[in-house]
């Protein structure tokens, strides 16, 4: 499911899948990918989690690929879990990603996790203004299109991943599978985003306003 | 030491006491023994006695270790403990040790510990992954293990006798003593503790215990009994001190406001349930010890602990669920060995009514009720082979024969215990990724840890306690205000500023929510909100479940029942079908422009959830349309918009089985499980208090976790841990499978409408309607309403 936004002056697709579709690029951008999540904390002493996160991003990726076939792919930062990361990926996890840059241009934005080191395919940037917007791993200067926070927001109870959509900032939703998120009304996001709209991720998008008439200011929660 | 030493013969006598059998019978045994006695019997001081006469003659290092399952009974043992030892001048000394006590007192506990030391099970375990874990306990000759059968019921009990077997391997020759209510099964207890002999003291008195009479006849439906508020009132005011048990933590805070409302003599009436504050107890506590309370409203929270008030007086609102527990609840009352306690039962509903006086006839007859656990749960074996290497490195084979001789984990397989240590080891993943990683690695035949650093967050995970999310609610202040209670995450989740709401017998006004706390006002609106505490609802026995069945299905045994109850069944009778002894009854019948389907099955709440979740998806493949359902402890409605004709083709026990394991494995019931479960095994780190509230990114749902295994690792032992769990759990199939396999007669009446015994379970709060993804469809409702609002759409 797609729906067609307006930013900044530029139309745009978010998709239930958590990606952002720019038609007029022919690109696909997708934000926080975080692969090699469990092998780097596995690594550093932490829990054991299940394996294979990896696999179920990259499937989701593939999906998405499959369905658009965009001439560019921009990762929006931190598409590894840490500058190790992409040597802890299974030889299989890393030919199955290199695939998939095949026949078109690939581009890391760095992010806070992986500024350090990236695969060996694609082009490496801080940033890249297209159209007039900035697409960035962290929101800066209007208008940009962003990742890093992984916003979530919430409907009847349930909390989804979500693309929140101001007048300055479009932040996207984390794709990677293990990715926490943060409530869109909690601060900084809160006040960065600002008045706007907020896309609920899922098996279809779902809309609702970002300034919410109640008290919900600083609820903070794990999700 | 068979016969008390004459020091201690005269201590009794000069208090005019004479020792109870119990307590000479314990004195002279060795070995492994339980005892069995009712409240007031001297089983505290028949369980210290033999330690108290070892110790007389001065003992060094740790002797006994005496374990609760709650914190404030340790102090208040101590406490109790300090007049007999100062009285007999004896030479030992008692210290407790709980997560309340100082660090600096328990570094010290470590290097030189007390002759006794009163403990919890958690710091048992905690104390046993410390590297000088053998020398502290190398001289241990007792244990005491007090409310036995009620640490029996739940993982607590497993990591007990985790912790007492390891405790054996450290101190060979240790005897373990049990102190229990009066049980079911004394003999699966006692094989619970690995074998032990059964010493009985007398149990007293038989109780009086009748239905309490009230001036209006209980209600169709409802579990609030709140009809019987005057005779409850009356009741209290001509008591001294009497114990309200209700069933819910709702339902009491809602049976506590209605007492408040009718108590024209302001007689001091309490509250005390699991979600209040700490504080908020403890005062209640009390007041109750200090004799200023007429009555306490009290949930499961006061089943356990010392007498804190001359209660003569028990009240059970609610259907009594367990003969067992019903009878460890009046005991409560009239504590003094020779006169019998007291109780009054006060039933909800009519079918609580049915389920009061079976339960009363159970009482008569002497039988009491309870089911077997089955064998030690997996996830809490993971946690105590984490906490073993903590301790330091160890023998596979060694540790295997170790927990073979703890009751629970008698039975264990070889590739069970290597699962769980592959599980420690590696995660126990069908991809083996984290070979490089593993937290447990085998170096020269030993396992130990990888890192020894990982020891701190393993010790952090400590416990088999996994309360779902809860979030605490304070009086907003400037700097913090009073604690009042806890509610859950998800009620939480559901206030908008300004929403009204229960808690502690209060109305309190939603302020907001910061730093992961509900600020609150007092407010004094009616008609507040009620704040739900979910988890497993008890069922009733089956046992007593089978009782019920058996009386609604003989009329000639009617005459035991109120007459508004007899005339209720004999037209039940006349019209439709009546459930009996190994048969299923049902109906089917036309109310408006619906087809109901009622099943009276027996099973509990929980049991017939679950059947009706199966049933519907079953009845949508028939085309039969399903629209919703409403489980109650005794039967189960549907509604739809075409009739069920073939009921035995929809309760096909290999049916219901696969869907079960197909998609109701991806159930929420479920997910709530293996969040716990993962916890426990050490999957999951807890979340820590400080660790929530600095509310980051870097946490995620377990959900996903348990999406993403499912996906990529369905034969993962976690889920095969979690799977057990709930079927005996929240989503209770084994109550399900014991329904059908007892009643194998299946009667499908079809009556021309409503039924009496349909009548009240139609009027039952608590539907859960049925559309193809309704959670989706509610979403894209309340979207649209917000889109609506704002002028968006």
């Amino acid at each position: 499911m797609i729906r067609d936004v307006v930013f900044a002056g530029v139309r745009v697709q978010a998709r239930a899948s958590g990606a952002l579709y720019w038609p007029q690029c022919d690109t696909l951008i997708v934000a926080d990918l975080h692969l090699g999540k469990s092998a780097r904390m596995a690594a550093r002493g932490g829990a054991l989690l299940p394996p294979h996160e990896t696999t179920d991003t990259l499937a989701r990726l593939e999906a998405e690929l499959h369905a658009l076939n965009p001439a560019r792919v921009i990762s929006l930062g931190d598409a590894f879990e840490d500058a190790l990361a992409p040597e802890a990926l299974r030889a299989e996890e890393t030919a199955r990603l290199a695939a998939m840059a095949q026949g078109r241009d690939w581009l890391w934005i760095t992010g806070n996790h992986d500024a350090a080191a990236l695969p060996g395919f694609g082009t490496v940037a801080d940033e890249i203004t297209e159209q007039g917007v900035t697409l960035r791993h962290i929101a800066g200067a209007g208008p940009d299109i962003s990742g890093h926070y992984h916003p979530k927001a919430r409907l009847a109870g349930q909390a989804r991943p979500a693309f929140l959509i101001g007048a300055e900032h479009l932040v996207l939703p984390a794709f990677g599978t293990y990715t926490g998120g943060l409530d869109c009304g909690v601060e900084p996001l809160a006040s960065l985003v600002g008045p706007g709209l907020a896309l609920l991720t899922g098996a279809r998008l779902l809309a609702c306003p970002l300034t919410r008439p109640t008290g919900r200011k600083d609820r903070r929660q794990r999700v | 030491m068979s016969t008390l030493p004459p020091r201690f013969a005269e201590w009794f006598a000069a208090r005019g006491w004479s020792p109870h059998p119990h307590q000479l019978a314990l004195l002279a045994a060795t070995g492994n023994t339980l005892l069995i006695a009712p409240t007031g019997g001297g089983k505290t001081l028949a369980g210290f006695l033999p330690s108290l006469v070892d110790l007389a003659g001065g003992g060094k290092g740790l002797h006994t270790i005496y374990l609760s399952p709650l914190k404030a009974l340790t102090a208040d043992i101590a406490r109790n403990l300090a007049a007999p030892v100062a009285e007999l001048g004896l030479p030992i000394r008692i210290e407790d040790r709980t997560g309340d006590t100082s660090g600096a007192k328990r570094a010290r506990q470590r290097v030189d510990p007390p002759n006794i030391l009163l403990t919890t099970p958690e710091s048992l375990a905690l104390m046993l992954s410390y590297p000088e874990a053998p020398k502290i306990f190398a001289g241990l000759k007792r244990v005491i293990v007090d409310e036995i059968h009620a640490l029996a019921e739940g993982k607590r009990g497993d990591q007990v006798m985790l912790g007492i077997a390891r405790l054996k391997t450290l101190a060979p020759g240790l005897a373990v003593t049990g102190l229990s209510a009066t049980v079911a099964d004394p003999e699966g207890l006692a094989a619970f503790m690995g074998g032990a002999v059964i010493l009985r003291a007398d149990p007293g008195p038989a109780p009086d215990i009748a239905m309490l009479a009230t001036r209006a006849p209980a209600p169709w439906s409802g579990g609030g009994a709140h009809y019987a508020v005057p005779d409850v009132m009356a009741a209290i005011a001509q008591a001294r001190l009497t114990l309200v048990f209700v069933n819910t933590r709702a339902q009491a805070e809602l049976f506590f406001q209605a007492l408040w409302e009718v108590n024209d003599a302001n007689l001091p009436i309490g509250l005390h349930h699991g979600s209040l504050s700490r504080e908020a107890r403890q005062r209640v506590e009390q007041a109750m010890a200090a004799g200023a309370l007429r009555a306490v409203v009290c949930t499961g929270s006061l089943d356990l602990g010392i007498d804190w008030g001359d209660v003569d007086l028990v009240l059970q609102v609610g259907a009594p669920r367990l003969v067992t527990r019903l009878m460890q609840r009046i005991g409560r009352s009239n504590h003094r060995y020779d006169q019998p306690s007291r109780a009054r039962l006060v039933p909800a509903n009519r079918f609580e009514v049915i389920e009061s006086v079976a339960a009363l006839q159970a009482v008569d007859e002497g039988v009491l009720d309870g089911s077997p656990r089955g064998p030690g749960p997996l996830d809490v074996l993971c946690q105590q082979i984490l906490l073993t290497a903590c301790a330091g490195p160890f023998e596979a084979e060694a540790l295997f024969d170790e927990v073979r001789s703890a009751g629970p984990y008698a039975a264990l397989t070889r590739d069970d215990f290597d699962a769980c240590l592959d599980l420690c080891a590696t995660g126990g993943y069908a991809l083996k990724a984290y070979d490089r990683w593993q937290r447990l690695m085998l170096r020269g035949g030993l396992w130990q840890l990888r890192d020894p650093r990982a020891a701190r967050l393993i010790r952090m995970n400590i416990g088999t306690i996994t309360a779902s999310e809860t979030l605490q609610v304070r009086l907003a202040r400037s700097r913090g205000g009073a604690p009042l209670g806890q509610v859950e995450e998800s009620f939480a989740a559901t206030l908008e500023a300004g929403d009204t709401f229960l808690i502690g017998g209060k109305v309190v006004r939603f302020e907001r929510l910061r730093d992961m706390i509900v600020e609150v006002q007092h407010t004094p609106t009616r008609n507040p909100r009620i704040a739900v505490f979910s988890g497993v609802k008890m069922a009733s026995s089956l046992q007593l479940s089978h009782r019920v069945q058996a009386l609604i299905g003989d009329p000639a045994r009617w005459d035991q029942l109120p007459a508004d109850i007899a005339d209720w069944l004999e037209m039940q009778r006349r019209l439709s079908v009546l459930p009996r002894d190994g048969v299923l009854a049902c109906e089917t019948f036309p109310r408006g422009d619906r087809w109901f389907f009622c099943l009276y099955g027996f099973a509990g709440r929980n049991a017939h959830q679950t059947l009706g979740l199966l049933l519907t998806r079953q009845m949508e493949a028939l085309g039969l349309g399903p629209l919703g359902f409403t489980p109650t402890d005794y039967a189960l409605l549907i509604w739809s918009t075409d009739p069920v004709k073939d009921a035995a083709a929809l309760l096909q026990p290999e049916v219901l089985k696969a869907g079960l394991d197909g998609w109701l494995a991806g159930n929420s019931l479920i997910k709530r499980t293996f969040r716990s479960v993962a916890t426990v095994a050490g999957l999951l780190p807890r979340n820590l208090p400080g660790q929530r509230r600095s509310g980051r990114q870097a946490t995620f749902s377990s959900d996903i976790i348990h999406d993403t295994l499912r996906r990529h690792d369905p034969g993962h032992l976690l889920l095969r841990i979690t799977a057990d769990e709930a079927r005996r759990g929240l989503v209770d199939f084994d109550r399900i499978e014991d329904m059908l396999r007892t009643n194998p007669i299946i009667d499908h009446a079809r009556p021309p409408h409503v039924t009496p015994l349909a009548a009240p379970v139609l009027m039952e709060i608590g539907r859960v309607s049925v559309e193809g993804e309704g959670r989706e469809r509610e979403m894209a409702r309340e979207a649209e309403r917000l889109m609506r609002e704002a002028g968006l759409s």
